[in-house]
């Protein structure tokens, strides 16, 4: 049940991007079509559970058991670095049908701070492991579904006619903002 | 290239908010008050200043392959730095900023200046940038954060201007923060076509 409620928590209540700010490059960055929304989405959902995996592991078995926990910034974002490099050099030999998909969107995911940002809240959050795993998982699959709606959204905007000064940025951001509106009315319905 | 030129550039040609669109998750993120959005902007004024400075200074040191990976472990060494002296003097603030803090790591304008300015010019020149960038940065910050703050409860700077009946509460909350970084971007445009 335990992990239900913070399966619905993450999607909805607490979407990653419209209600705590986190990964708001990639979401105005590539959310002009949906195909390449999805991509971007699937990468994410991967990169991030696994990052949170091993994140997770280092800050129990060597940042506290040796007292470095004010490493934890510097590691983290070393290990997410490497990490990228080395799902896109595994996925390239494993199946490249998958690397053709998600290539192009790998480097772009170590600067997108809601990679770093879920590692540090599983922490934060005192989660075990396979909560913490829920939990981002969770996260990836909001980040996915706001950056899809989003992008279906822009898709039908750049049919219309905007006001001159409105175009590009300023459109996005207020559509995103009414996105999040509607999100707003999700609060409530799980207490965490 | 005289330096005065450097950090105006920074403030008004480039503002990395309005202009660069850069930095987007603690612009929206941070900006529920005025306040808060000055600290974020002196807290990512602080690291860039410093990463910039340093990587300039030693940028003929690092082999061009392992370029990146080397500018992030200089700029997350400030950031820890960072985070003990504000947890150590302003621990009400940090605790605000909370996980935003951290993430200046990830922030694309200190990585991007490193980039694109410091990996190229003089200790100095990048000083100069840097401290540009991070005013611009602070400056729009605050401006956003001290119109999110009066629309939505009446104060700025904690100054009481209108009753707090008057406010718009959900300028404070996460759709304002898009809605009125949406308009603000909208009116600079035009009155920079103008």
């Amino acid at each position: 049940m335990e992990y239900i409620l913070i399966f619905i928590s993450a999607i909805f209540v607490n979407n990653i991007v419209l209600s705590q700010f986190l990964g708001i490059c990639p979401f105005l960055g590539v959310s002009k079509k949906v195909e390449t929304a999805l991509g971007m989405s699937a990468a994410v959902a991967f990169v991030l559970t696994i990052a949170t995996i091993v994140t997770f592991l280092i800050q129990n078995f060597v940042l506290n058991a040796f007292d470095l926990g004010y490493l934890q910034t510097i590691t983290f974002i070393l290990v997410i670095a490497a990490l990228v490099q080395m799902v896109e050099i595994i996925l390239k030999k494993v199946s490249p049908s998958l690397y053709q998909a998600l290539g192009v969107f790998l480097p772009l995911i170590t600067t997108n701070c809601c990679i770093l940002g879920v590692a540090i809240l599983v922490i934060q959050k005192n989660y075990d492991l396979l909560t913490g795993v829920v939990y981002a998982f969770s996260t990836a699959i909001g980040f996915g579904l706001a950056l899809t709606v989003f992008a279906g959204l822009r898709e039908q905007m750049s049919l219309v006619n905007i006001p001159k000064g409105m175009k590009g940025t300023p459109i996005a951001l207020i559509t995103a903002g009414l996105l999040a509106m509607a999100f707003m009315g999700f609060s409530g319905v799980v207490k965490i | 290239m005289n330096n005065f030129k450097v950090m105006m550039n920074g403030i008004v040609k480039e503002n990395p908010t309005f202009v660069l669109l850069l930095g987007m998750c603690p612009t929206l993120g941070t900006t529920s008050s005025a306040i808060n959005g000055m600290g974020m902007g002196l807290a990512t004024m602080f690291v860039l200043i410093c990463s910039n400075v340093v990587i300039s200074a030693i940028k003929n040191l690092i082999p061009d392959m392992v370029r990146i990976p080397s500018f992030i472990v200089v700029i997350a060494s400030f950031v820890t730095l960072l985070q003990m002296i504000m947890q150590a003097y302003v621990p009400a603030l940090y605790a605000t900023l909370g996980l935003f803090i951290p993430l200046i790591v990830v922030n694309c304008i200190v990585l991007g200046r490193a980039e694109a300015f410091a990996a190229k010019n003089t200790p100095v020149a990048s000083f100069f940038d840097g401290l540009g960038m991070g005013l611009g940065f602070t400056l729009a910050l605050t401006l956003l954060g001290a119109m999110r703050e009066f629309l939505g409860t009446g104060k700025v700077f904690n100054l009481t201007l209108l009753p707090e009946e008057y406010g718009m509460l959900v300028f404070v909350l996460a759709p304002g923060a898009f809605i009125a970084l949406g308009y603000l971007i909208a009116l600079i445009n035009s009155l920079k076509k103008n």
